[in-house]
């Protein structure tokens, strides 16, 4: 799966837990998920958990904690997809 | 002695007047359950509703919250770490009001974990009365904070 391919998933996943429409509609790799898209804490772990489930991967917790872009998002789950 | 329910019990941060656990039978990893007695006395009743008071949903909520979420979410950090300094808040709710409870009813609060992860803790919860029913019963989900005093 290349990179498109993952942030078009990314972008279904981030769907349901944002307001910010507009900068949903013009997600690109430096969209960050608090500053452009407002979304809390809680939201932000179901969405890991909904791309561990997507993607059959499992999130660390230092993982996790870097997980703050679209960009660094999908270069943690291509990296968990090489690995596995 | 920690992980005790007392011990639990005794680490809630609510003040006697929004304290809705009387009892906490059993908590483990995977829940928790306890109790708790609607006295009539409630300031609530008074305004909800005139002349025929009721448990509004939102202390039903509250109540499966404190006793489902809380106490269970005050066990497993005695089991990760040993931090004193933290509380949980409630984050979203889901929940299904299916039969009233009245002033002086006692109702059995059961929660059974979903997931525990990133410091978010999802549980199934229900609450039952004396007769076995089920009253209301939904998820609920917090996340935990750090205290910024701690």
């Amino acid at each position: 799966m290349d990179k498109t391919e993952i942030t078009q998933e990314l972008a279904t996943i981030i769907t349901p837990y944002t307001e910010e429409k507009t900068a949903l509609e013009s997600l690109d790799e430096n969209t960050d998920f608090i500053a452009d898209l407002k979304i809390n804490s809680a939201n932000l772990v179901d969405i890991i958990l909904d791309i561990e489930e997507k993607f059959s991967i499992v999130i660390d917790n230092d993982s996790m904690a870097q997980m703050l872009t679209v960009k660094d998002t999908v270069r943690i789950i291509q990296n968990k997809l090489n690995a596995g | 002695m920690v992980g005790t329910p007392q011990h639990i019990l005794d680490q809630l941060p609510y003040g006697k007047s929004f304290l809705f656990v009387d009892e906490l039978l059993h908590v483990d990893e995977q829940g928790a359950k306890g109790t708790f007695t609607y006295s009539e006395d409630l300031p609530f009743y008074q305004g909800h509703f005139k002349n025929a008071p009721v448990t509004p949903a939102v202390i039903l909520t509250e109540t499966m919250a404190q006793i489902g979420l809380v106490c269970l979410g005050l066990f497993l950090l005695q089991h990760t770490e040993s931090n004193q300094h933290t509380s949980l808040a409630m984050t979203s709710n889901t929940v299904d009001f299916l039969k009233p409870v009245y002033p002086g009813e006692k109702v059995w609060v059961t929660s059974e974990k979903v997931y525990f992860r990133f410091n978010k803790l999802s549980c199934n919860v229900k609450m039952e009365n004396a007769s076995g029913e089920v009253v209301c019963k939904g998820n609920i989900s917090g996340m935990l904070i750090s205290k910024a005093d701690g």
